[in-house]
């Protein structure tokens, strides 16, 4: 791998957002919208239920990192959707760059639109509802991690299909993330969901997400076990996420839809 | 670099898009593809492009087999450029030359780029966005960063499309010169006669994923016993047996 051509592709999508207003704008509103929305609904369930009555915040700590797990996985979709909007792709699969550097630059650059969201909408959370998701300490930064390894495996998935079959997958690439959301456990705890749902809820690597964070804020304690477990089931799909790409693009190259992929 | 096709096939389900062609480019000469919509011209370009896995046969490219040789490697010394590939709208004219420039690792990149810009005539909309700009403007930018690893082998599917006749022309007598100053070898695909007889040293006539015929456009005109290239392109296409 060459970082010369993955700043290259990066720089490429960089400069798409850094010279549209109305770009980073959609970047920032969203999550905010999030923020108020979730934000109310916390302050009235801290008020009216014994269960997050001692941590104030836990539904909008939540909502802000399932966000972050959101815009990941859409930010993925997105920057590889505009090379097929743009009809940019055959002269980007003709240029001298490997596929593992387009997936590294597409991860590493995912990052940047997903955190021009989330910052905003973070810091917004402290001064309005008195909530700030930093008081995660420092797990926060290592389920950050674990959320956006797979996040950007969604967005991998999603172009996977993309690649394969075209454009008419763009609808799966919106609807992706809320397949999983119900099995996340991202706003309740697992003992929810029927057992045999349980099952496969604990091999996403959501439900250790968030069970964690619910941990770590209503029982001040961690359990970096869960953390750790959390990343490496995350790391799995990743890897099951490129061997899928790499499939969709030698499957793409045998039906020919690499060249003149457009809108 | 010079270019053997052996045996090329592609089939898709049940369409055969490309059968089982043939043809040799000898190192900087520029070869004419002609045929009529759907005659397996773009899949051909797609598959010596690396876009598309052929069904059978071999592309050879300087005795190696495609197949065998380091992607990046190879594709580091080709381009293509057709005005149904675009860059992308929303970056300006340089951000894009730059962005593909890195991409192909051109040294002394901003010198590129204001060689390219001048020859082109681009330099004076370097700073707008690509989707702003006209057709003929558009093609000469897609032509731009066609040349900006100055390739070895350029693939060119119809580069005057939808010009007018003065742009149409410059863009011919720049690709004219260019070949005169650099070494290239050119696979051109074109539906105009007038700039594959400028531009071309043979053709190829492709008909229904076949090569039908083959030749200088003089030998072809002559065998064909046409006056021009245009009424030979038309004599073959419309003929019903293959020749």
């Amino acid at each position: 791998m060459r970082f010369s051509r993955i700043y290259a592709l990066s720089l490429r999508h960089i400069y798409l957002i850094s010279s549209s207003l109305p770009r980073i704008i959609d970047l920032i509103y969203w999550p905010t919208v999030q923020i108020f929305l979730w934000g109310f609904i916390s302050k009235f369930f801290t008020l009216n239920s014994d269960y997050y009555s001692n941590t104030v915040g836990v539904i909008l700590t939540a909502a802000i990192l399932y966000d972050f797990l959101f815009r990941a996985s859409i930010s993925y979709n997105i920057m590889f959707l505009e090379e097929i909007w743009s009809r940019n792709f055959t002269n980007l699969f003709i240029a001298p760059i490997k596929i593992s550097e387009i997936i590294t630059s597409l991860t590493v650059t995912a990052i940047f639109r997903t955190l021009i969201g989330l910052i905003p909408a973070s810091i917004l959370a402290i001064p309005l509802f008195g909530v700030s998701i930093f008081e995660l300490g420092i797990p926060l930064f290592f389920l950050m991690i674990s959320l956006y390894i797979f996040g950007v495996t969604l967005g991998l998935l999603v172009t996977s299909g993309l690649l394969r079959f075209g454009p008419s997958f763009e609808n799966i690439a919106w609807a992706s993330l809320f397949f999983l959301a119900p099995l996340g456990c991202i706003y309740y705890p697992i003992t929810i969901l029927p057992e045999t749902l349980q099952i496969i809820a604990k091999a996403l690597p959501l439900v250790h997400i968030f069970e964690e964070m619910r941990n770590i804020l209503l029982t001040n304690s961690v359990n970096m076990y869960e953390i750790v477990k959390s990343i490496c089931i995350s790391l799995i799909y990743f890897a099951i996420g490129v061997i899928v790409f790499y499939m969709s693009y030698f499957g793409a190259k045998k039906n020919g839809t690499l060249i003149n992929m457009g809108e | 670099m010079n270019i053997q096709v052996k045996n090329l096939s592609k089939r898709f389900k049940d369409n055969i898009a490309v059968n089982k062609i043939n043809f040799t480019i000898e190192e900087n000469k520029t070869v004419g593809l002609l045929g009529a919509n759907g005659c397996g011209k773009t899949t051909s370009i797609g598959m010596l492009l690396g876009l598309i896995t052929p069904s059978e046969g071999e592309i050879i490219i300087n005795n190696k087999n495609l197949e065998q040789i380091d992607r990046v490697s190879i594709l580091n010394r080709m381009n293509f450029a057709s005005p149904y590939v675009e860059l992308p709208k929303k970056l300006t004219v340089k951000q894009n030359l730059e962005v593909y420039g890195r991409l192909y690792g051109v040294e002394h990149l901003e010198n590129k780029i204001n060689e390219l810009s001048k020859d082109l005539n681009i330099d004076i909309f370097l700073n707008k966005k690509t989707g702003e700009l006209s057709s003929g403007q558009k093609n000469r930018v897609t032509l731009a960063k066609s040349l900006i690893n100055d390739p070895e082998i350029l693939f060119l599917d119809e580069p005057t499309a939808s010009l007018d006749p003065d742009t149409g022309d410059y863009v011919r007598g720049y690709i004219e010169s260019y070949k005169k100053r650099k070494k290239v070898t050119i696979l051109l695909a074109s539906h105009n006669m007038s700039e594959v007889e400028r531009l071309c040293d043979s053709i190829i006539m492709m008909k229904r994923g076949k090569i039908i015929d083959e030749g200088t456009c003089q030998e072809m005109i002559k065998k064909h016993g046409r006056k021009n290239l245009e009424e030979t392109f038309l004599k073959l296409a419309r003929s019903e047996d293959e020749i």
